[in-house]
């Protein structure tokens, strides 16, 4: 039979599965294959925090979901438009995100009553006839997964352990993609194993010649290139773009770069990518706790380095007292927070944003510190290098908040060339900030920044601590007006960051009706949204705060342009409270506390909503 | 850390800061600084090369008084932030001073992993068995049913032995001295700059605002003689006022006999090892003073040799560097799956 294909702009397709069943593997490979191919794509890897939950279970079930497409794609795909459910487990729990007329592949080996019961369901949904609005593929994959390796001598859970090869096989028939990239990387992964290089290599061509001669299979997709600005890519999640983003800083700015941290899900992969960059002069320190993660930081700070420590909400909150130090002593200093739902431990795979005012205000005494939000995966690299630069410029701790959906995700990244990054600047102490011969460590530059006099050079000594200081000569000093003067000094110093950063960039026009304004990792949504009621004809506009602290000069300016505000967040309104304190206008709210991320369907809606739209 | 031979020779005077020492008049912290002074000169290190850290707490003001670098951090975490200067800049010489609240209570997670990790500093512990900046709590230190302001019918919490505590993590280098005895003070400062890995100090220090005359008992010519016993290599473990008593070791069972009555001589008692490397060796001294009728040991208990951190992180990063060549920025970037669009 000629099987039709069919050319589609965009695609969203989950793998879901038991925790063990490679589903996740399955996820990250055909994000590379797909980017290869020259589709713009994203990815949202969605696990439980168990490890490997009992096999078959509801709670136990991991997903993984791309959106890939012959245009720009800035979000992981509000609904698949094909589900691969390796269980019956899987099924269930990602039904509920399904249109009707999706498309679902089942592994039908894997629906005997041990299983159905496992996951709730009285009567086989491939034969009750439940799944009648939904195009199912029933594959026996488990079945056919041994038959393509029977011979080979493996065990029966070598075998099976394959199946998420096939899966990808007959993937990525379905849409198109070329097998070599997998092949190639099947023979790296497996070097020191043949057997495995031969199994794998086998599986994943009998998905692939499956699909294209199975009966069942009667439509195929394929996905132009994308138009994407030029350059060379490469696929990016949000922590590992962190971890590239510090290195990239500490070698502009020549300094060993030093990381004190506690292993916290989901800032955990930061720490992994790090550790093993030694001959970069990184000093990863796994640290007996979260406070001895930047307690440490700080240490290495007042020592020259450039010195992060990164954790989740949690972490950031045991860190608290330490950051009112950094600021305190004036040391250069990035907390990264991987935001993931709380409060307490909360959900720790499940995204949020719940830490925005924690971040802002979340300690003891006046104590700006600036803060920084990244928008997707890939701006994870500009978020550290900018709070780096932020950091050694201004002598001051900075805050970049990520968010676990970005940080678990991936992108495309359009790769820098090292050499066009922004030039960073340190404030070493010299024989200039001394005064008749003696060094002051609070002597501060034409920003209000003191210098940074490194253990080791004669004639600097001198004593920093959390205690309050005097002016210029840094001694304990509890003298009323001296500490008034040094709040408001130390505030400057973070306000007048506003002079060295960019204006605010509005998308769409610069007036209108609607300006949905977000921050963080909502970008993607927002601007689906965003563009699809452009598209409508709607005048609304999208602004995304990357400097949350302080803000672009010309927001105020912005905000007094629109008629009316939205504020979309993944907490119950806490953007809107500071722009609602700091500018006296009102905003309207769209909140989701899921641990999920934005659905655009969700803000366009909303914005239509607003609009009285019908 | 590289001790290199000095032209100057530096005096005290050279480690005093300009700033008025601020704890109570008869506190024992002055003697301690005193004996920090009179020693840093001895080490042969040059003076920039010093870092004073400490947490809070009366002892935690000392990086103030010390004209060398200093960082007067939070409640607790002295040892954490010694530790990232430590690791950041290794042939510095980083120094901790700490007290019982400080380093036992609030910082005892990070002063365990500290010794477990072997990290180059060295740890000055101000024990005067009492919270004094807070004004008159008790302390991890606190004897069992002391009556302060925080436990008026007497405390119902047992002690830390804070030279077990030390001994039980593995601290390379356990010691410990008085206020009152300067000579022998500045003795195991000196051994605790000298030494390479955690060294740990513990220094009965006299309050004499709100816990006086705890260490009376040791400290006062009269007592001293008869509830001291001085650690010292090679030597027999000898003391009283006439050097009357000793001890001496039946099987595992440390016993104090009279060397009076013609029984036992010198020749029959434990004679001290300082380098003995089973911990178990130096537990056993720590815990001589819990039995009835024995003395306090002081002196160094335990000194052994191992890598520190630092030495097996350059290590590494040299390792790593031999291997796969200094970092380059751009191979790690691009070296890996990319595409072009053009």
């Amino acid at each position: 039979m000629e099987k039709q294909i069919k050319e589609v702009k965009r695609i969203t397709i989950r793998f879901a599965g038991d925790s063990g069943d490679g589903m996740q593997l399955a996820g990250n490979i055909f994000g590379d294959t797909t980017a290869l191919v020259g589709n713009d794509l994203s990815t949202l890897p969605d696990y439980p925090s168990e490890i490997r939950a009992p096999a078959g279970t509801l709670y136990g079930v991991s997903g993984f979901q791309l959106h890939f497409g012959s245009k720009e794609i800035y979000t992981p795909g509000d609904q698949p438009d094909v589900l691969v459910a390796m269980n019956p487990a899987a099924l269930k729990v990602n039904l509920r995100d399904l249109y009707h007329g999706a498309i679902i592949i089942v592994n039908s080996d894997s629906f005997d009553q041990k299983n159905l019961q496992l996951a709730g369901f009285e009567t086989n949904p491939l034969e009750d006839g439940s799944l009648a609005n939904y195009q199912v593929i029933s594959v026996p994959i488990t079945t056919l997964t041994i038959r393509a390796l029977e011979g080979m001598g493996l065990s029966m859970k070598e075998m099976t352990r394959c199946k998420n090869f096939f899966v990808l096989g007959l993937t990525y028939w379905m849409f198109d993609r070329p097998l070599e990239p997998t092949i190639n990387w099947i023979h790296k992964k497996f070097a020191k194993n043949p057997k495995m290089i031969e199994a794998n290599e086998k599986v994943l061509k009998a998905g692939y010649f499956f699909g294209d001669t199975a009966e069942i299979f009667t439509m195929r997709f394929t996905i132009k290139p994308a138009q994407l600005e030029k350059g060379v890519y490469r696929n990016v999640m949000g922590n590992e773009a962190l971890a590239l983003g510090f290195v990239a800083a500490a070698r502009k700015a020549n300094l060993k770069l030093f990381q004190g941290s506690y292993p916290i899900t989901p800032a955990s992969e930061i720490l992994h990518e790090l550790s093993a960059l030694r001959n970069f002069d990184v000093i990863t320190f796994q640290a007996e706790d979260e406070i001895a993660g930047i307690t440490t930081a700080i240490g290495a700070a007042f020592g020259g380095a450039l010195a992060i420590t990164t954790t989740s909400g949690p972490g950031l909150s045991l860190k608290t007292e330490a950051m009112g130090l950094a600021v305190m002593a004036e040391l250069p200093l990035v907390i990264v927070d991987v935001q993931r739902a709380g409060p307490s431990t909360g959900m720790p795979t499940k995204t949020e944003q719940g830490d925005l005012l924690q971040a802002m205000f979340g300690r003891n005494g006046e104590a700006p510190i600036p803060v920084i939000a990244a928008k997707s995966p890939a701006d994870c690299f500009y978020a550290a290098y900018e709070a780096s630069r932020i950091a050694l410029k201004y002598m001051t701790p900075v805050i970049v908040l990520s968010e676990g959906y970005i940080a678990q995700g991936s992108e495309p990244w359009r790769i820098p060339e090292p050499v066009e990054l922004q030039t960073i600047e340190t404030n070493f102490a010299s024989e200039e900030d001394k005064k008749d011969g003696k060094f002051y460590p609070y002597v501060r530059n034409e920003l209000n920044v003191r210098p940074w006099a490194v253990p080791g050079i004669a004639g600097f000594e001198h004593r920093i601590g959390g205690l309050e200081k005097k002016h210029i000569t840094g001694d304990v000093s509890s003298e009323p007006t001296n500490h008034e003067f040094m709040v408001k000094l130390r505030d400057q110093k973070i306000q007048n960051i506003a002079n060295d950063i960019p204006l605010q960039d509005v998308f769409g026009e610069q007036e209108g009706d609607v300006l949905v304004l977000g921050w963080g990792g909502t970008f993607g949504a927002i601007r689906d949204a965003v563009i699809r009621l452009i598209e409508k004809g709607y005048k609304v506009s999208h602004a995304q705060l990357f400097y949350l602290n302080p803000m672009p000069k010309n927001l105020g300016e912005i905000l007094k342009r629109f008629k009316r505000i939205l504020i979309p967040e993944l907490n119950l309104g806490q953007l809107a409270f500071i722009i609602r304190s700091r500018f006296l206008v009102d905003v309207e709210q769209l909140n989701k506390i899921q641990g999920l991320p934005f659905r655009s369907s969700e803000i366009e809606n909303k914005v239509l909503k607003m609009l009285g739209a019908k | 850390m590289s001790t290199v031979e000095l032209e100057i020779k530096y005096t005290p005077k050279d480690f005093q800061s300009d700033q008025d020492v601020r704890w109570c008049p008869g506190c024992g912290d002055y003697s301690i600084l005193a004996q920090v002074q009179r020693t840093l000169p001895l080490l042969k290190i040059k003076k920039e090369k010093f870092v004073f850290v400490s947490g809070i707490g009366c002892s935690s003001r000392f990086p103030y008084y010390v004209d060398t670098y200093g960082f007067h951090g939070i409640h607790g975490r002295a040892t954490a932030i010694a530790t990232g200067v430590k690791l950041t800049n290794p042939d510095l010489s980083v120094w901790v001073a700490t007290g019982d609240g400080d380093l036992l209570s609030i910082g005892g997670n990070h002063f365990i992993h500290t010794c477990r990790k072997n990290v180059d500093i060295k740890i000055l512990l101000f024990n005067n068995r009492i919270y004094g900046l807070t004004k008159g709590q008790y302390s991890p230190t606190s004897e069992l049913h002391k009556v302060t302001k925080s436990s008026p019918y007497g405390t119902t919490e047992y002690p830390f032995n804070p030279v077990a505590l030390a001994i039980g993590t593995e601290a390379t280098l356990v010691a410990r001295s008085m206020d009152r005895d300067p000579k022998h003070l500045q003795e195991m400062i000196l051994r605790a700059g000298q030494h390479k890995g955690t060294a740990f100090l513990e220094i009965y220090q006299n309050c004499n605002i709100f816990n006086d005359g705890a260490f009376f008992h040791l400290t006062e010519k009269e007592y001293k003689a008869d509830n001291v016993v001085y650690l010292r290599h090679n030597e027999p473990l000898v003391f009283g006022k006439e050097e009357d008593k000793g001890i001496r070791l039946d099987g595992m069972n440390p016993l104090v006999v009279s060397l009076k009555d013609g029984k036992w001589s010198k020749d029959d008692l434990l004679v001290h090892d300082e380098f003995n490397r089973d911990p178990a060796y130096a537990a056993m001294l720590s815990r001589l003073e819990e039995k009835p009728g024995f003395p306090v040991p002081i002196g160094v208990f335990r000194q052994i040799q191992k890598p520190t951190l630092e030495d097996m992180l350059y290590e590494q990063i040299n390792e790593v560097k031999r291997k796969k060549g200094e970092g380059d920025l751009r191979k790690l970037f691009f070296d890996t799956t990319t595409w072009e669009i053009k």
